[in-house]
């Protein structure tokens, strides 16, 4: 495939840890995913108060795209030109079985809208979006597992059609007690190729 | 680049289980939607267009074999084997599989239902449908909120255009259930009437049930009559809320005027608009503000929503196989419901059903998370 696009920086948040570029910035040794990320926050100084309505996955996306992002030095008050191309496997169902709760029982009944508009997966690429101004092209897909094959085809599209200068990619998995997300950024910069191989081999990490 | 073009196409709905039966329901402008009161959905009367059960077990191609599969699988094999067999593509490596939905079977995680847990999983409900056909390649599952339906064409485009395919199905579908029913009323955002897009009176939205599929090809010896070619599409972010929509209607905004720039063609090619309008208030103001920004005020419109309800993951493929029929016809269908216009800017709300030659639509949606999307098509004329 075409080789000139570039995975210009990477960031992995699994078992208590996050890392940029396969640097630690973050360690926190917990169970609780909500404990870790709450920490995370809070030590890499983000200084976003929607992150706390936020639901589970949207945390761990928004956390993982924020470390990224951050390091780009990008202007917060203009509009940037990135595409967000996210995925996983269990989609929004860690929110869903929470707002199935809430119906199950009609004696005990108690949907919350707060809850129901977190049963999407790609409401966490809105909440990115929303920080960084971007109004660009965006889309979530279901794998069994990570698919570089596709996310690199599709992220080639975007690029090579204009429809964005850079693609924010990867996969946010949240499920139980099982979290993973690994984001990275393709551009026309950087010094890893963009292919299916390099893109296992980061995850594998 | 290739060419694609959408082709053979299936709609299984409350209107009938083709899509020519159901495209002559919406010329005699029969609606879809009916009063249900069924507690076990929601605690009070709702509007709604179901697939009714057993006429879909019984058009199921696998019979006896029909209680394996969830309500929604059987919907959509239903659809997807028709379109299958009427396009004879082959079923080899270079076809791809799509799948668009938001919730798929969702009603597994309710605490009765006969199926595993595990069935919950998008990633399953493509395997099983992956399965069925014996299709090579893992499906691609699309969950982006309500614009899911018309996304799917695009990425099918963009799949084809990468050469990684050269045929792809896409096959959507959502389907009625409390999860949603109770959701959209947490929300206060269901109508306790038949919808009524940008009219002066809508008050909100009714969820039904479809599933439609389509072929996407860059082949032209594999185009149906009514095959439309994809001349261009876009998808942007409001990047302001993540369950209102914006004010300014600017993601919207954005994706119509890249779709029709990247389609090559002026905004007066445009012959008609097939619009999202859920009839909430808030959608179609922002719609009506979006389309005014392009400079389609006065360019022919319609919602479908009167029709079937709003049905999420499918919404955006069903309205363009409707859109695709609209052209082969040369016929623009009536928005059902509306009867007086009730958004702040210009609209041309298709009132009455009428003749008119059509070459090219647009077809737009938008939802949660701040998505948008819209497609152009053009009529193939062979």
């Amino acid at each position: 495939m075409d080789n000139s696009f570039y995975i210009k920086s990477h960031c992995r948040i699994k078992n208590s840890k996050i890392s940029l570029n396969t640097v630690e910035v973050f360690e926190r040794e917990t169970k609780d995913f909500i404990e870790f990320i709450k920490a995370a926050y809070k030590s890499l100084d983000t200084k976003y108060p929607k992150f706390f309505k936020m639901d589970r996955l949207s945390k761990l996306a928004f956390i993982a795209a924020d470390v990224l992002l951050k390091n780009e030095n990008l202007n917060p008050e203009i509009e940037q030109d990135i595409a967000v191309v996210l995925s996983n496997k269990a989609s929004s169902l860690d929110t869903d079985r929470k707002h199935q709760k809430a119906i199950q029982d009609k004696e005990n009944y108690y949907p919350s809208p707060a809850v129901f508009v977190y049963t999407l997966p790609n409401i966490c690429i809105g909440e990115i979006s929303i920080k960084y101004k971007l109004y660009s092209e965006n889309s979530f897909f279901i794998f069994d597992s990570l698919n570089a094959e596709h996310l690199s085809i599709y992220s080639n599209s975007l690029l090579e059609t204009n429809k964005a200068k850079e693609v924010l990619c990867g996969w946010v998995e949240l499920d139980g007690d099982n979290y993973d997300a690994f984001l990275y950024l393709v551009s026309t910069k950087g010094k890893i190729e963009h292919t299916k191989q390099n893109i296992d081999k980061l995850y594998k990490l | 680049m290739n060419n694609v073009y959408v082709s053979y196409n299936n709609i299984i709905s409350s209107l009938g289980f083709d899509s020519e039966t159901v495209v002559k329901a919406i010329h005699e402008e029969k609606t879809g939607l009916k009063l249900v009161d069924d507690k076990s959905i929601l605690p009070n009367d709702f509007y709604t267009s179901l697939i009714d059960r057993n006429k879909l077990q019984t058009a199921f191609p696998k019979l006896k074999d029909v209680d394996y599969y969830t309500h929604l699988e059987q919907m959509m094999i239903t659809s997807l084997n028709k379109v299958i067999k009427a396009s004879k593509v082959k079923l080899d490596d270079r076809v791809g599989l799509i799948i668009s939905t938001t919730k798929g079977n969702i009603d597994v995680l309710d605490a009765n239902s006969p199926f595993e847990k595990k069935r919950s999983y998008l990633s399953a409900l493509g395997k099983t449908i992956q399965d069925f056909f014996n299709l090579k390649n893992e499906a691609v599952l699309v969950s982006n909120a309500c614009v899911s339906g018309v996304l799917s064409l695009a990425i099918a485009k963009r799949y084809i255009q990468q050469e990684k395919y050269d045929h792809v199905f896409v096959v959507g579908g959502d389907i009625v259930t409390a999860f949603i029913l109770s959701g959209f009323n947490s929300f206060q955002a269901l109508s306790d009437k038949p919808c009524k897009p940008f009219d002066k009176n809508r008050t909100g939205i009714n969820i039904g049930e479809v599933a439609t599929s389509v072929l996407v090809t860059n082949d032209k010896t594999k185009l149906s009559k009514d095959a439309v070619e994809i001349l261009g599409e876009s998808s942007c972010n409001d990047a302001n809320h993540i369950s209102g929509p914006s004010r300014t209607g600017e993601g919207l905004y954005r994706s119509v005027n890249l779709a029709i720039r990247q389609a090559g063609i002026n905004v007066n090619d445009i012959d008609y608009i097939s619009a999202h309008g859920t009839a909430t208030l808030f959608n179609d103001e922002m719609e009506s503000i979006a389309f005014n920004r392009v400079g389609l005020g006065d360019v022919p419109l319609h919602s479908l929503k009167g029709y079937f309800g709003h049905t999420l993951g499918a919404s955006g493929l069903l309205e363009t196989i409707v859109g695709m029929h609209s052209l082969h016809n040369n016929t623009l269908y009536a928005s059902l419901g509306f009867e007086e216009l009730g958004v702040s800017q210009p609209l041309n709300v298709i009132k009455n059903t009428t003749k008119k030659t059509l070459n090219t639509f647009i077809k737009t949606a938008s939802g949660f998370g701040g998505c948008n999307t819209a497609v152009v098509f053009k009529k193939n004329i062979e």
